[in-house]
């Protein structure tokens, strides 16, 4: 198989005497959906974080295409290609979509802010940014909405820009913090078809509670319960694995 | 919630029709005022420049500093200790050093002050600012609470600031100058960004912008310009004392801005010339039968200050929107 783009090895976070995440172990390829999933408090959502560069691990190592980057700072995990978006929408809610966009899309080519020069050109002056930000947006689906404050949007329209922000950073690795929630079935549709693309040029981790769409999408499933891996594999092996189903599934269904 | 439109980063046609005026104006009163009025209107524009310099910080990066006196004052001290007893010291030499002074101290400072958030910040910048009032305030080397006289002022190039109208014209380029410098900078890849900072800094990192060099890079320069503006008012009162450097100096930009409008750089300039009119228009009001009017001038410019925070959250500069921009 080829190289991972991204692998956690042995990630532990313990908050006080909170052992959120557990001794977890993965790696994402490309042109593959791994995701994760688990019952609430799982520690899904702080796995994310530590992969992301959100929180710090408590102990574990992190590599980014073969490059040891335990303990970085968010913004550089950001710079070399770790795209991450989040549960909860976080976007610049007073700017317009486009003005998200084009805030993204320059982070990977800005200069250094102490360097004069970033003082005086006009953000959008720059070719390569503005294509970058326009790709953004008519991959995500969002050119209806260009102009529009994303205070405005709708709940689906926000998550899909959330996510077309990721996009115009240029990932290679994406993390997808519940994409689909809160999302109506014809948005979530949009938003299913959307990641079937995105997978061809990333790798990508998607932490999800719509079980449907869970297994539609992924290749590899992971399940965490209280921090711990329990089974990872193929959708039908962890379909039909007996401690998931005891643990996760059976309850979810019951 | 403030949006774009809600700072007025594009300004509308009114106030760029009021600021084309305004400079006219400015060019032109040398010409028809009189001495005491040219001079009150070079303090005005030294303080549009200082707040100007907050609001870089105040409005467009949302870092509310209490003691962005510190740098205004330093700058002043410095071209005190720079200038001859007896001769002008030459101000294309005292003028970049001061500012750089000021820059440096902001440098310095904010390394400290930008890691913090919020109210913290506030009480962290006030606290420095405080620490060199009290270090000049306390030190007769250094001028103690008297203050430091500048016996004559700075000349260079032609340029002799004895020269009132000299001085005058001198500090309205400063103004002009710095007015388009931070215009350009709100729409350039570091405003932008400090914007983004000040609407959402969690994000601006997750993005991949190391939202601590921004703050501290626009922290320096905001100290670097209230250095310059510090320096024009050294320059032109022939003296400094540690009240240029005090809490109510901060205090009085941060209304400025507030009055004039944040984040926009227009509105923290007409803020500084509004204040200062309203301040004297106070300050001359007259007696009515025991009750001096003037003398409570500070009860009428707080009032104002309500008022505009009620009415115009915007500032002065909101009122002149044209109807049915409002998209908030």
């Amino acid at each position: 198989m080829t190289e991972a783009l991204l692998e956690a090895k042995q990630l532990c976070k313990r908050f006080g005497g909170l052992l959120a995440v557990n001794d977890v172990s993965l790696s994402l390829y490309k042109d593959q959906i791994h995701a994760v999933i688990g019952p609430n408090g799982a520690g899904k959502t702080t796995l994310t974080h530590l992969l992301s560069g959100d929180l710090p691990a408590t102990s574990g190592e992190l590599w980014l295409k073969g490059q040891a980057v335990t303990g970085w700072a968010h913004h550089r995990l950001s710079l070399q290609g770790l795209g991450r978006s989040y549960q909860k929408t976080n976007v610049f809610l007073p700017l317009t979509v486009w003005e998200n966009l084009m805030l993204a899309a320059q982070a990977k080519d800005a200069l250094a802010p102490f360097n004069p020069l970033s003082w005086l050109g006009r953000a959008d002056s720059k070719p390569s940014v503005v294509a970058r930000a326009e790709r953004a947006l008519v991959l995500a689906g969002l050119a209806a909405s260009k102009n529009s404050a994303a205070a405005i949007l709708s709940h689906g329209i926000q998550r899909q820009l959330e996510i077309a922000m990721v996009l115009a950073t240029e990932p290679v690795v994406l993390l997808l913090d519940e994409p689909l929630a809160g999302m109506g079935a014809a948005e979530a549709q949009t938003m299913v078809e959307l990641l079937h693309i995105l997978k061809k040029d990333h790798a990508l981790l998607l932490v999800e509670h719509d079980m449907d769409a869970v297994f539609a999408l992924a290749d590899v499933l992971t399940v965490m319960v209280n921090g711990t891996v329990i089974a990872s594999g193929t959708p039908e092996a962890i379909r039909s694995d007996a401690q998931v189903q005891a643990a996760y599934l059976g309850e979810a269904t019951a | 919630m403030s949006t774009p439109q809600g700072h007025l980063e594009t300004l509308p046609r009114s106030v760029q029709l009021l600021m084309g005026m305004g400079l006219i104006a400015l060019l032109a009163f040398p010409f028809v005022g009189q001495d005491f009025y040219i001079q009150m209107v070079t303090r005005m524009m030294i303080l549009a420049i200082f707040a100007m310099s907050l609001d870089l910080l105040q409005g467009i990066t949302g870092l509310v500093s209490l003691g962005h006196a510190a740098y205004f004052g330093f700058a002043g001290y410095v071209l005190a200790f720079l200038s001859p007893a007896d001769a002008a010291a030459s101000w294309f030499i005292t003028l970049p050093l001061a500012v750089l002074a000021s820059a440096l101290l902001a440098l310095i400072i904010g390394f400290f002050v930008v890691r913090t958030q919020g109210i913290y910040f506030i009480m962290v910048t006030m606290a420095f600012a405080q620490m060199v009032y009290f270090l000049f305030f306390d030190n007769k080397e250094l001028g103690g609470s008297d203050g430091l006289y500048i016996n004559v002022r700075p000349a260079g190039w032609g340029l002799d600031f004895e020269n009132k109208l000299v001085l005058y014209f001198f500090t309205l380029a400063c103004l002009v100058l710095t007015y388009f410098f931070l215009r350009r900078l709100l729409w350039s890849p570091f405003g932008r960004t400090l914007n983004g900072i000040r609407l959402n800094e969690h994000r601006t990192q997750a993005l991949g912008y190391n939202s601590f060099n921004y703050k501290l890079t626009a922290f320096t320069l905001a100290g670097a310009l209230a250095g310059m503006a510090g320096y024009l008012w050294a320059a032109q009162s022939g003296y400094v004392n540690p009240e240029l450097m005090g809490f109510h100096m901060s205090a009085h930009a941060i209304m400025m801005v507030i009055l004039g409008g944040m984040g926009n750089v227009a509105g923290a300039l007409i803020g500084a010339f509004g204040f200062e009119l309203f301040l004297h228009f106070f300050k001359d009001l007259p007696k009515v039968g025991e009750f001096d009017l003037g003398k409570h001038w500070q009860l009428w410019m707080g009032s104002l200050i309500v008022l505009v925070v009620i009415i115009a959250p915007q500032g002065l500069m909101g009122l002149l929107r044209p109807k049915g921009s409002n998209h908030d």
